[in-house]
């Protein structure tokens, strides 16, 4: 076992964190991130209404303008939209339901395909054909495809658009997995746990897992960014989080019926903060992929 | 070879029949459709009536069997609400989409690979460096929100384009293009650039990776070590070999885009077969959901069909089982 004091002085030591500190774009990612989570745990706390909650919204404060613009109102720095919503508590509303759904789905998958992958490299035979045969079936259609499918079916709803993306992302964990198991398992330390008599289970969780988490962190940060966006476009559509909910896509549809009237900044901030999150996540995916990339190096 | 095509359009033959099956059950939990196309004061008996007009009267193991029937025959029923065959609405309404994504597709690639090549081979100017960052805004950014802004900028403020509907359009073969007329033209540009963005991001990325890749290995070396030109390098012996991985994708590539023109079908009011299963879905028209939905994933196993086989011809080290 590891002790603490030295996994850090460990991390510090790195190669990684030397890199890291280097590159101002992992850097800039990383501060994203830190800020987008700060304002998904606190932010709901700190600004002024909840926009979801329809005792505390006055239909007279409907469609003002952000601050800057002529008959703007200073309780609402980026303005209201058609029922009187901050933009402002909304946003901050909307990130704390991208970030769930971002992190519930990528945990799910990694969780899911991480098993089925270490079980069917370790495994072969019939087991192994059976689940990459469902994984190069599911690899051959779009995810958003599948996630449509699987809404259609359910309906609408917080939990069954985490099913659903979740159901479609869990295959590149599976594929990566499985390789990687494969070429593990014919190397010594597994050969001498077999040999010592340990079990299969602690032999696939205790002994290989840890040896094929590297390329999984790379694709679950890689994968946020990609899940978010997935479900702001399954909202959008009307086919994802259900209008009571707070959603990112939702307000930028709800912004696309008002833009001919001049509106535009219902849909415009939620659209902005969106990418912006997704920037964050991308910009770290990147820094993570080159760098436990060996054929880069 | 030829056992090797057998083989894969058997599996091709599997994966359809599955596909199938998955699309009836999802669908069937749909709501009771009768409920929602009559009004809410019907009668027990009307609804009674409604259903076995639509056919859903009977046990849903008989439905699977008659469903299958008619898949064989390229019948998927009769819309709900255009009671007309779904299969001829989505057939009506799949030019417009494909022209938007031929249209997007082609943008995509003009744009992304020349500069690809060019990041690829000059990773570390001014240059690379700003492009790169701007496929990674490209890639990050929620296509319908870009959409949103197009027509904010140039149909809001600007004026300059249209921002819904096709056009006039000109009817070749039975097809309604818009492709050939000004009109049209100007309802084709917005939707497609909408379209294109993503997908010049993820070409451009491609293809950069495999320059980097390929500039590294020692054919290239030695081309270099031989006196070629550098230029001659690059688009000669570099580019024809980084490009493989960049044109397998693309037919799977043209697949994701079918789907994802749903998003800008709606954005743009675009007429299209996206559009379609977007209104069927909110008004539970299950034929036609269930047509578009097979259609797809046709189209996808067809074209992994199609790239397998290219695949082998293109690159013979691949080994055949």
């Amino acid at each position: 076992m590891m002790d603490n004091k030295s996994l850090i002085s460990k991390i510090i030591k790195s190669e990684g964190l030397y890199n890291f500190k280097r590159n101002p774009f992992a850097i800039a990612g990383a501060l994203i991130i830190l800020v987008f989570l700060f304002t998904a745990i606190f932010g709901p706390h700190m600004v002024s209404q909840n926009p979801y909650d329809l005792a505390q919204l006055d239909l007279n404060d409907s469609y003002k303008p952000p601050i800057w613009q002529e008959g703007s109102d200073p309780r609402f720095i980026l303005g209201t939209d058609d029922q009187g919503r901050d933009m402002v508590s909304a946003i901050v509303y909307g990130v704390r339901m991208s970030v769930t759904i971002g992190f519930c789905v990528t945990i799910i998958c990694m969780i899911a395909g991480t098993t089925l992958g270490l079980i069917s490299g370790y495994k072969g035979g019939r087991l192994d054909s059976f689940i990459m045969g469902l994984v190069n079936v599911q690899l051959s259609f779009p995810s958003l495809l599948i996630a449509m499918l699987v809404l259609i079916a359910f309906g609408r709803g917080v939990w069954k658009i985490i099913l659903a993306l979740a159901f479609s992302g869990w295959v590149t964990y599976a594929r990566t997995v499985r390789g990687t198991t494969m070429s593990e398992k014919s190397k010594e330390y597994v050969e001498a746990a077999k040999v010592i008599g340990f079990p299969e289970r602690v032999i696939l969780f205790k002994h290989i897992l840890p040896n094929v988490m590297t390329p999984v962190i790379v694709i679950a940060t890689l994968q946020i960014g990609t899940v978010i966006l997935s479900e702001a476009t399954l909202s959008f559509l009307g086919i994802g989080i259900p209008i009571t909910e707070p959603s990112l896509g939702l307000l930028v549809a709800q912004g696309y019926i008002v833009l001919f009237s001049g509106l535009w900044w219902v849909s415009v901030f939620p659209g902005l903060v969106l990418m912006l999150l997704v920037v964050g996540m991308n910009l770290l995916g990147d820094f993570l992929r080159d760098e436990f990339n060996p054929r880069l190096k | 070879m030829l056992f090797y095509v057998i083989k894969r359009f058997i599996q091709m033959i599997i994966v359809i029949a599955i596909v199938a099956t998955i699309v009836f059950i999802f669908v069937n939990m749909l709501g009771d459709p009768a409920v929602l196309l009559l009004p809410p004061e019907a009668s027990p008996e009307e609804l009674a009536k409604a259903r076995a007009a639509m056919g859903l009267d009977s046990s849903p193991w008989e439905q699977y069997k008659l469903f299958v029937v008619n898949v064989i025959h390229g019948d998927l029923g009769n819309s709900f609400v255009f009671r007309e065959p779904a299969m001829k609405l989505i057939f009506e309404r799949m030019p417009a989409t494909l022209e938007i994504v031929v249209l997007a597709m082609f943008i995509a690639a003009l744009i992304a690979i020349p500069l690809g090549v060019y990041v690829g081979a000059h990773p570390n100017t001014f240059a690379s460096r700003s492009i790169l960052s701007l496929s990674l805004l490209c890639i990050s950014m929620p296509t319908f929100w870009f959409g949103i802004v197009l027509i904010l900028v140039f149909s809001v403020q600007l004026g300059w384009l249209p921002s819904s509907g096709r056009g006039d359009v000109v009817i070749v073969w039975g097809m309604r293009l818009s492709f050939l007329t000004w009109d049209g033209i100007k309802h084709l540009i917005l939707p497609a650039i909408t379209l294109a963005v993503q997908q010049l991001a993820t070409q451009l990325r491609l293809t950069r990776a495999g320059m980097m890749e390929v500039l590294r290995q020692d054919y290239i070396k030695f081309a270099k070590a031989k006196g070629v030109s550098p230029h001659d390098v690059l688009y000669g012996h570099a580019l024809k070999n980084a490009l493989i991985p960049v044109i397998t994708v693309y037919g799977l590539e043209f697949g994701g885009l079918v789907v994802f023109a749903t998003i800008t079908e709606t954005i743009f009011a675009w007429p299209g077969m996206g559009k379609l299963l977007i209104d069927s879905i909110n008004i539970s028209d299950r034929p036609v959901i269930i047509a578009y939905l097979m259609l797809a994933s046709m189209l996808f196993v067809v074209i992994n069909f199609i790239v397998d086989i290219l695949y082998t011809v293109v690159d013979p080290r691949i080994d055949l089982r």
